[in-house]
């Protein structure tokens, strides 16, 4: 269980958040929601900090995220960050690195095994030697979650992981991430601009507005008023077969 | 056609090890280049009379040409290659530009300043001579920094900078020249080209501890690199004190620039070339980087050093001028190429 209260953050006496709060359950993928500039990056860089909040407490089970050092956060915590820096590093050594928190002097065996499996779960293996650089949007994007798990986190978190995807690449990522999340039941966070990706794959929605909690919603109690009024647009819920659509009007 | 490919590539762990054999290669051609450089010089010696004389029992006089002369130059070619390799790729990697390296930045240039300072103002003393050019190259490493950090200037930028500084310092060795008696004057020139014949042995094993030190350094921070290396959002969401990092990492690099540059003056571009020789042969993966860069340092300054004694023949050219004969192209070339 991951319980976010009173965090609150500011770059140089600017608020950027004010308390923060919510909580979400493990195997469950929280969706930030919110316009350009509301601060769904920044609130992903405060739980695991990147940033440090001058307030709140982030309680992973029972202990404080933000009182952690940083190696110990990162043992918890997978990020993956909205852009990527081209690394020539290869796939391999990309998804290695998500061991060093777990590394002492030197890279053991257990570390090999668990690059190798998440390669191969993620369809990854034949990719292993190219340098990351070199690769499509999409398999970037797969490398960079492959790396986060590398960490064997209890939260992932993940920043735009959709934008500069094709459709294809968006729902392969969000399964990706789907198929994690509910198999090793860790609680994801999710910042995202695409609402039909977010009503399809989040099971909750954390929307922000004024660095504020606007509103927090499960799939069941979202509704077209909520959205309108955070992204000031008007849009209706439609019914699509088994989905939910947000259609604007 | 995957299984296929699957069987082709070669698996991670067996690749490291390829890469090591490599290693030792370049290490063993090393060891050639330097028994050949042994053999070379006004005192005619056969490969198999060097070694002799290493052990001490080719004749006396053999044994002194060689331990006392052109061992010690071997020796300090092949640390200072491996120091200002190691420094420069720990720059590269700190600052995330792939143009730094002490010289290009203005780091030994500042150390040489430091020397002038010292031998001008505070005696000529190895102790007082080491600490002023330290100061220097530190003080040049915290602008950059400073710039670095606060700015948040391109690579580009900071390379200008560097460029800067260098002119600055260049300039204010200049001054302290002016004011220098005769003797003074000759001892700070001295210290405007890089060589690797002047050093004794007390000076070589210091550098070669502050070198190995400072390698053993970036190794244990090899992983810390690579994250750096992919962003520092990444780094830090890796738990990589990132600030803390880049400090060490700058502090050690610059302090082999300055024990460097304080006893053999500035030596240009070797610091830059080897860690991007390294590159194209084995990635950007620290763990290999940091050991292929230190060999090919050490490879590449004893060639130089080596090539300017058996051409020029004297054995009085300076390294530092072959050095900057090579580095300046490479460094058009990588600008031109994107440095990728």
């Amino acid at each position: 269980m991951l319980t976010v209260s009173g965090v609150h953050f500011s770059y140089n006496s600017h608020p950027a958040l004010t308390d923060i709060h919510f909580s979400l359950e493990p195997g469950r993928i929280l969706g930030i929601l919110g316009v350009n500039g509301a601060g769904k990056s920044t609130l992903l860089k405060c739980l695991n900090r990147i940033l440090r909040p001058q307030l709140g407490a982030v309680l992973l089970e029972k202990s404080n995220i933000l009182e952690m050092n940083q190696r110990d956060v990162a043992r918890r915590m997978g990020y993956v960050p909205q852009r990527h820096t081209d690394t020539r590093l290869t796939v391999y050594e990309a998804v290695l690195l998500g061991r060093r928190p777990h590394m002492g002097w030197t890279v053991r065996p257990k570390d090999y095994q668990v690059v190798e499996t998440l390669l191969a779960e993620m369809a990854l293996t034949h990719l292993s030697h190219r340098p990351v650089c070199d690769l499509s949007g999409g398999e970037v994007q797969q490398v960079m979650i492959a790396r986060a798990l590398a960490q064997s986190p209890r939260v992932l978190l993940l920043d735009e992981p959709t934008s500069n995807l094709d459709i294809k690449h968006q729902l392969e990522v969000m399964k990706t991430i789907r198929r994690v999340v509910r198999e090793q039941r860790l609680s994801a966070i999710v910042s995202i601009h695409d609402l039909n990706l977010a009503v399809r794959f989040a099971d909750a929605f954390l929307f922000i507005k004024d660095h504020c909690v606007h509103a927090l919603h499960t799939k069941d109690t979202l509704d077209a008023g909520v959205i309108s009024n955070v992204y000031g647009v008007e849009v209706s819920l439609v019914k699509a077969g088994d989905h939910l659509l947000v259609a604007p009007h | 056609m995957e299984n296929v490919l699957n069987n082709i590539v070669m698996s991670y762990r067996e690749q490291v090890h390829h890469r090591m054999l490599v290693l030792a290669a370049i290490a063993g051609l090393t060891l050639i280049v330097g028994i050949y450089a042994i053999t070379q010089g006004t005192y005619n010696l056969s490969p198999f009379q060097a070694i002799r004389a290493l052990f001490g029992i080719a004749g006396e006089r053999a044994d002194v040409v060689i331990w006392n002369i052109r061992l010690p130059r071997i020796i300090a070619s092949l640390v200072v290659g491996w120091g200002l390799s190691v420094s420069g790729l720990g720059i590269q990697s700190m600052l995330r530009n792939p143009l730094g390296s002490p010289s290009t930045l203005g780091i030994s240039q500042g150390a040489a300043f430091g020397a002038a300072a010292a031998i001008v103002f505070a005696g000529a003393g190895i102790v007082s001579i080491t600490f002023f050019a330290f100061m220097g190259a530190m003080g040049a490493t915290m602008i950059i920094l400073l710039l670095a950090h606060l700015k948040r200037l391109s690579p580009e930028a900071i390379i200008l900078s560097g460029v800067a500084l260098s002119a600055l310092f260049g300039s204010a060795t200049i001054l302290i020249q002016y004011m220098a008696t005769d003797i003074q004057l000759a001892s700070v020139v001295f210290w405007t080209f890089g060589d690797t014949a002047r050093s004794s042995w007390r000076e070589i094993i210091l550098l070669t501890i502050v070198v190995i030190l400072t390698s053993i350094f970036f190794m244990m921070q090899r992983w810390d690199m690579n994250a750096l290396d992919s962003g520092e959002d990444v780094a830090r969401g890796l738990g990589v004190n990132v600030e803390r990092l880049r400090l060490q990492g700058m502090a050690a690099a610059a302090l082999i620039a300055a024990l460097a540059t304080a006893f053999h003056g500035v030596i240009a571009f070797v610091g830059l070339i080897a860690p991007h020789m390294a590159r194209r042969i084995v990635g950007v993966d620290h763990s290999l980087l940091i050991p292929f860069s230190s060999v090919l340092g050490a490879l590449l300054l004893l060639s130089a050093d080596t090539a300017g004694r058996v051409l020029v023949g004297s054995g009085a050219l300076p390294v530092g001028v072959l050095t900057s004969f090579l580095g300046g192209p490479m460094f058009l070339y990588l600008l031109v190429r994107g440095y990728r």
